[in-house]
């Protein structure tokens, strides 16, 4: 593809059932009720000439430029605000237009510098363009009145800059502040002549501001007046690569605008059916750490983790690792061999992966990072619906009119589908947040929460046991759902176990802390309010009922009968990009690809009979089992593809005694993370930019991944894709694999697995993307899930009892943590943490409800001790009021504040999901880092040496 | 591995399917343990002293072999 901006149709798209013919300079056009002229005439091939109308925002009206002539009518109405109509006669190029729109353009350009050639919009300007349209040769005015010329640039924001000369006005990146990113953080100072955009106060800059840097105002801006400073510094692009965002489950496409092997921006794609054109922070700019001098860029290989790591070849480093791996297997057998598959990697590569261990290695020892975000969610939802996955695509909420969250913050974590949210809730459909913070959704601009219910950390379950009492005892069930979809014996059960007095929302108050009257209106809401969809995040996954809380979650949709069709339905949020897919492609010791059990003996003669091996037919190890085997000696060697599971899991001093404990870690990374602290063996990975491939989003939508550049793993030209370094291990192991392709991977996934029967990369390539299941039932993919029937035949309600944490509250550790995640900043933090995303978080910090900071004399910004039977850390606190008191709350995205060192090992009760929600902690007044960060920090240097090169003989 | 773990583990299933009945719940906690235990974790538990599990775990345990 070439670099053309995408087409732009002025305004939006309208759905109706009503088409309305008309005439545009005499050609015949049928459109949709509802659609603007303007609309119209570009679908006829037509350009009537605009300034302040695009077609991702609402028409407003405001540059004259649009003007056109309609038989019959008076005057000159703007086309972007007239609608078009049956029968109606347009002319849009006439002498008595193109007089009125020189004359409008001529006043815009007296007072726009004409620096047009070395201006960084040149050739990509919708000013220009417009002119060029209009045919202006001239400017009566001239340039000497009063005009904005000359004004300072605005460079505060680290990604794009605001250029006052440049601006015409428009309010484009007005609107799209307000109506695509819901942020409402620009407005337009003053009137006429004098107008002006503002971040916030007159004298906010960008950065000071509430903009989030999501970049839709850069996107609508006709001109450089707000603009990527990367185009800026290295011009125009000359070509566009359609991929996917590499960051979050929200999955959004992109354009990477590249010249040469250089990426140029990253410009959402407005055919992205997952973003529909929006992007946030990460995906849209923080790509930086592609290029990070921190990038490993050869493999290096060590005999122990004393030593400093040797660079060596491809060669050297898989048949030093293939050498260790053989040697376990022989003395130790291959249950003490096994791997982590990465949400962060494609499909495909996971599906090597776990292929690798389950056919090379020879046991089940495979888990992936999900085992500590959403593997309740497979054990939840494959219960009570029959599969693992939401129900739902995103456009769905779009037609709810009661909008559940809990347990997730989307407005940080899942930013472009937390403006569509937002946007719903903005036409009026309702918002219920059940979370212990004053999340952004609560109570931010233009959104205010119908009931927010802050309940204790770890009483999910009790919460919404009480919903279900409430829903079931006032007779607000539906029961004609129940009846024809759910197996009405369990129903019942549930029914007498939820109606117990004991569940009462009056009752259970104090075990709570939510109010009783505040829940039953939200119960009353969720199943009278029309609509009701459930979105549910790390909140409810990560804790010792995290199975338990998927499942009541499922138990209220079936209830109210919220299953099945467009607005409803049960969606987890997804936290890494392709979480969904790592899980989808047989990650889990039990599991092969499309959730179906190793001890079923038809799956496994299907994988047996493709990979002519015998499998096991026993699960193997989690990730925590693993350690803990690791620890008796009977778990010895692992290979952790893009996971830093140091970092990102519980107990961080257990999680190093265990991989101290082994005889061969080999990571597969982009960065020496904190595991490969502990490693032998080090493979440098390559990014999302760098590989072809498929992730699939939260929505089950499975969207290609293309290579706009090559790995810069390895010198030039030696660079391998994160698949071709498995197949290496997999060759340096005898097992001959020849893929030539990421795409010849995802046939085999296709042929192995039904649920993607019908998905080909060539199919990918034509329809942009698929939603699983797509086979012979589904031929096009599923939008919604479970429409006529459940996945397991009938729905089935699941009694979850509450039962309560171990881990307590007491004297000695009186408040209760919870942990979140930022806007800025992605997971552990190793991509994000190496772009200019800093600029708006440089440490975690600990949130503290006022209450609680001044019983130990802590003041904003203070060091402070957080202590847990577990562990201890430092860091700074942050006193708000977002947090109830009793609770604090920080993020992990740093290292060195390892919040982990303080999280337990308790985990869910049915997939050992660790309980990251909730640890009891004290917090206390402290001067700076403690004992285990200054040592780690010292282990951490002299681990990551790496041995100068010998000179060559 | 560490037995108090497989313990404590068993003993978390078990009281999360204890509202089932006790039949029921020994039952689902042995399908549990066979569907998702790692072999090396099921024989131990098999082999251990079972003092401290809880009763159905226990009896889950006993029915495992
Ligand atoms: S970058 Fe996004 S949040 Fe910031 S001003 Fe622009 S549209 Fe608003
Ligand atoms: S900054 Fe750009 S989008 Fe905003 S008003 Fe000015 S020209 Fe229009
Ligand atoms: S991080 Fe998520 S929301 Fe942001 S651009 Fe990427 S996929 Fe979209
Ligand atoms: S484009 Fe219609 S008035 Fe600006």
């Amino acid at each position: 593809m070439g670099y053309e901006p995408q087409d732009d149709l002025g305004t939006p798209a309208v759905v109706s059932d009503r088409v309305v013919t008309l005439m545009i300079d005499g050609r015949a056009v049928c459109v949709p009720e509802g659609t603007s002229v303007m609309r119209a005439a570009a679908e006829c091939g037509g350009a009537i000439p605009k300034l302040c109308a695009t077609d991702n925002l609402e028409a407003f009206g405001s540059c004259r430029m649009c003007l056109v002539e309609i038989e019959g009518r008076k005057g000159t109405p703007a086309s972007c605000t007239t609608p078009a109509e049956e029968g109606m006669s347009v002319h849009t190029q006439t002498a008595r237009l193109a007089k009125l729109r020189k004359g409008v353009m001529e006043l815009y350009i007296s007072d726009h510098p004409l620096d047009c050639l070395t201006c960084s919009a040149n050739n990509d300007c919708e000013l220009q363009d417009t002119a060029a349209q209009v045919g202006l040769r001239d400017v009566r005015y001239g340039f000497e009145g009063e005009n904005h010329l000359g004004q300072m640039p605005d460079l505060s924001n680290p990604y794009f800059l605001f250029a006052p000369d440049k601006c015409i006005a428009c309010s484009r990146c007005v609107r799209a502040c307000d109506e695509v990113q819901g942020t409402f953080a620009l407005t337009i100072e003053g009137r006429g002549f004098g107008s002006k955009v503002s971040a916030g106060q007159a004298d906010d800059d960008f950065l000071g501001s509430e903009c989030v840097s999501c970049g839709a105002c850069v996107q609508a801006c006709p001109t450089s007046a707000l603009m990527e400073k990367s185009v800026k510094q290295l011009g125009k692009p000359e070509r566009s690569v359609i991929t996917t965002c590499g960051y979050c489950g929200v999955g959004c496409t992109f354009r990477a605008e590249m010249k040469g092997d250089q990426l140029v921006r990253m410009v959402p794609w407005k055919d992205g059916k997952a973003n529909r054109g929006h992007s946030c922070v990460k995906g849209r700019f923080a790509w930086g750490y592609a290029n990070h001098k921190d990038r490993v860029r050869s493999p290096m290989i060590r005999e122990s983790i004393d030593q400093p790591w040797r660079e060596v070849g491809w060669d050297e480093a898989l048949g030093f690792a293939a050498g260790r791996l053989n040697a376990i297997r022989e003395e130790h057998g291959a249950r003490a061999l096994g791997g982590i598959t990465s949400s962060r990697c494609t499909n495909e590569e996971t599906f090597l992966v776990q292929k690798l261990v389950r056919a090379g290695f020879g046991s089940n020892n495979v888990d992936t990072c999900a085992r500590v975000c959403h593997s309740p969610t497979g054990y939840g939802l494959k219960t009570t619906f029959g599969t693992s996955a939401g129900t739902q695509d995103f456009d769905s909420v779009m037609d709810s009119d009661v909008i559940l969250v809990i347990g997730a913050n989307p407005t940080d974590a899942h930013p472009v589908f937390a403006s569509r949210m937002k946007r719903r809730s903005r036409q009026g459909a309702k918002l219920i947040v059940i979370d212990p913070r004053r999340i952004d959704l609560v109570r931010s601009p233009h959104v205010e929460a119908a009931h927010h219910l802050p309940l204790r950390p770890g009483t999910n379950v009790a919460v919404l046991t009480a919903m279900a009492h409430v829903i079931v005892t006032e007779g607000l069930a539906d029961t004609a759902f129940i009846g024809e979809r759910c197996e009405v014996d369990a129903y019942q059960d549930w029914a007498r176990f939820v109606s117990d007095a004991k569940h009462a929302p009056e009752t259970l108050e104090p075990v709570t802390g939510v109010r009783a009257d505040e829940l039953r209106a939200a119960a009353r809401l969720f199943a009278t309010g029309g609509n009701s969809a459930i979105y549910y995040g790390l909140g409810v996954t990560e804790h010792s009922q995290g199975s338990s809380t998927v499942m009541a979650i499922a138990n209220l949709a079936m209830a109210t009968g919220n299953i099945g069709r467009r607005g409803v339905g049960v969606n987890p949020l997804r936290g890494q990009n392709n979480v969904q897919g790592a899980c989808d492609m047989g990650s889990f010791p039990h599991e092969l690809s499309g959730y179906r059990h190793i001890s079923d003996a038809d799956t496994r003669a299907l994988f047996e009979d493709d990979w002519g091996v015998a499998l096991d037919p026993d699960p193997g190890l989690r990730i925590n089992n693993m350690i803990d085997a690791a620890l008796d000696g009977s778990f010895r060697a692992i290979y952790i593809q893009g996971e830093d599971i140091l970092q990102s899991d519980p107990n961080t001093q257990h999680v190093a005694a265990g991989l101290a404990a082994m005889d061969c870690v080999i990571v597969h990374d982009l960065f020496l993370n904190e595991t490969a602290n502990y490693a032998h063996v080090f493979l440098p990975g390559s990014t999302f930019l760098e590989k072809d491939g498929t992730f699939t989003n939260a929505e089950r939508r499975i969207q290609p991944v293309r290579r706009v550049m090559d790995p810069a793993n390895a010198p030039d030209g030696d660079g391998l894709e994160d698949w071709q370094v498995t197949q290496a291990l997999a060759n340096a192991l005898g097992l001959d694999w020849n893929y030539t392709h990421a795409s010849e991977i995802l046939d085999e996934i296709a042929r192995l697995t039904p649920t993607f029967a019908g998905v080909s990369w060539d199919r990918l390539d034509r329809e942009a993307s698929l939603q699983w299941p797509v086979n012979e039932a589904h031929p096009d993919g599923s939008p919604t899930m479970h429409v006529d029937g459940f996945v397991r035949g009938k729905g089935l309600f699941v009694v979850t009892d509450y039962v309560p944490t171990d881990e307590r509250t007491g004297p000695r550790f009186p408040l209760l943590l919870t942990t979140g995640r930022i806007l800025s900043q992605y997971n552990v933090g190793a991509q994000t943490r190496r772009t200019a995303n800093t600029l708006w978080h440089e440490c975690d910090e600990l949130e503290m409800h006022p209450v609680d900071a001044e019983n130990r004399g802590l003041s904003d910004g203070d060091w402070t001790r957080l202590a847990s039977r577990t562990g201890e850390t430092t860091l700074r606190v942050k006193i708000t009021d977002r947090v109830a008191p009793g609770v604090v709350y920080t993020t992990f995205h740093h290292p060195e504040t390892q919040a982990n060192v303080v999280t337990t090992e308790y985990s869910d009760w049915a997939t050992n999901c660790p309980e990251y929600k909730v640890t009891a902690v004290q917090v206390t007044p402290s001067n700076g880092p403690t004992g285990w960060q200054e040592d780690y920090a010292e282990l951490s240097a002299r681990a990551r040496r790496i041995a100068p090169a010998e000179p060559a003989e | 591995m560490d037995i108090e773990r497989l313990h404590y583990m068993a003993n978390q299933i078990a009281a999360n399917f204890a509202v089932q009945g006790e039949d029921s719940a020994i039952a689902a906690t042995a399908a549990h343990i066979t569907s998702f235990w790692d072999p090396r974790m099921k024989s131990q538990i098999i082999k251990s002293e079972r003092s401290g599990l809880s009763p159905i775990a226990a009896a889950a345990v006993a029915s495992l072999g």
